[in-house]
């Protein structure tokens, strides 16, 4: 029991991680990735969206008419989307500021209509719990190794505190090119590992089938 | 109002902030549909289709419900709602008047409701013409236009993306970095063309 419930955790932050494994939800990953701080904070808002939406769309799975329910999805996503908006500009009015349109646009993030659709409208709530977590956990997680990349070098600082003395900030990994690019190789290097590891297996499979 | 103002949104939109390479938005669409010429146009017909009539609606939507009744806090849902509905709407129309321009359109039109790049333009114009309940002068045509001009920045990404992938057919890359990651990494490179642009000036 408890070992599912972690595994339903751990799958967001490995082998179903949102942005580099099933490659959902990238506009905001690329968008708001100019600093570690943004990424954590568009992480946490993401987070909560799942979370709430989540919860509701397993509770109500058996109430919602299948022929509407991407329409009755798309509510419950907006009505936790405003929430955050609201609380954002209340109490952090300097990120809401510094993320912009993106904090509305999580209504169509990919991520969160993926869970309500693949997971949520058919688990139990306490499993769907999990799967919203893990799946937040795994998008903060992606975000901030982005975030980390591009800010050390495009500004030479993580968390806003200088890494090296002396070096001469590339500017255009903060622009826009510098996202493309960066989780382009990600990707790659991604795929290469994979590719490795599947050959190896293989090859492994093939002496032993030889003896 | 002149059209100075107007020529300033159409090179802003199309070239210094082009949706999808300097924005982020709709950049799901741009990599999964880019792979051939045909399909690339469609769907950046359909977008921009979608972008202008949405503009229409969400402002009106704006400017004669959520304002007088001051609840613009709902923006997002009643926006989200609204496309939403109306991109069904005109699927259903489409499929019932006209099945070649519904062949032309295919699946693209119900997967642009959640393309961010549609809500992102109905934001986006809530934001810049309307500031916080005040009403811009002429904000329904500046809407409008940069709504339509949204879509044709998206349709000329597309295009020049999907020209480019075609060609990258034929050509040996490693193995790991086929596909998804090659097609960023080419993204990247417009986009640092397209940054260029952005030193234009009235």
């Amino acid at each position: 029991m408890i070992k599912k419930l972690f595994y339903e955790f751990k799958k967001g932050i490995t082998i179903e991680n949102p942005t580099f494994g099933l490659v959902l939800g990238l506009c905001p990953t690329l968008a708001v990735s100019t600093t570690v701080v943004n990424a954590i904070g568009m992480g946490i808002a993401a987070t909560f969206v799942l979370l709430g939406s989540n919860i509701f769309i397993s509770s109500l799975r058996n109430f919602i008419p299948d022929r509407i329910r991407i329409p009755c999805y798309i509510v419950i996503i907006a009505t936790f989307v405003t929430i955050n908006e609201m609380v954002m500009k209340a109490y952090f009015p300097a990120l809401n500021r510094s993320l912009g349109i993106f904090v509305p646009l999580i209504v169509v993030n990919c991520i969160v209509l993926g869970r309500a659709e693949a997971y949520a409208c058919k688990n139990r709530v306490l499993d769907s719990i999990f799967d919203a977590l893990g799946m937040g956990v795994g998008f903060t997680i992606a975000l901030i190794i982005i975030a980390a990349i591009r800010e050390s070098l495009g500004n030479g600082t993580i968390l806003g505190f200088p890494l090296v003395k002396g070096y001469e900030p590339a500017t255009m990994m903060i622009l826009a090119p510098g996202a493309l690019l960066t989780i382009g190789i990600l990707i790659g290097i991604i795929n290469f590992v994979h590719i490795k590891q599947k050959t190896r297996r293989e090859i492994t499979r093939e002496k032993f089938d030889g003896r | 109002m002149d059209a100075s103002q107007l020529i300033m949104i159409f090179i802003s939109m199309v070239f210094i902030n082009n949706f999808i390479l300097s924005k982020f938005l709709g950049l799901c669409s741009f990599i999964g549909v880019s792979k051939e010429t045909g399909p690339a146009i469609s769907m950046g017909f359909a977008v921009t289709f979608v972008t202008t009539m949405s503009s229409i609606i969400t402002w009106l939507i704006y400017r004669f419900v959520l304002i007088p009744f001051n609840i613009t806090y709902m923006r997002t849902i009643a926006f989200i709602l609204v496309i939403a509905t109306f991109v069904q709407l005109v699927e259903m129309f489409i499929r019932k008047t006209s099945p070649h321009l519904y062949k032309f359109f295919g699946i693209y039109l119900p997967l642009i409701t959640v393309n961010c790049a549609v809500l992102g333009v109905a934001v986006l114009n809530s934001e810049t013409f309307f500031s916080g309940t005040r009403i811009m002068p002429g904000s329904f045509i500046f809407s409008v236009v940069q709504g339509f001009f949204a879509g044709v920045g998206y349709c000329l990404a597309m295009l020049l993306m999907s020209g480019i992938r075609e060609r990258l057919e034929l050509v040996r890359v490693p193995r790991s970095f086929k596909d998804v990651p090659l097609a960023f990494v080419i993204a990247s490179l417009m986009s640092l063309a397209f940054m260029g642009f952005s030193g234009f000036k009235f």
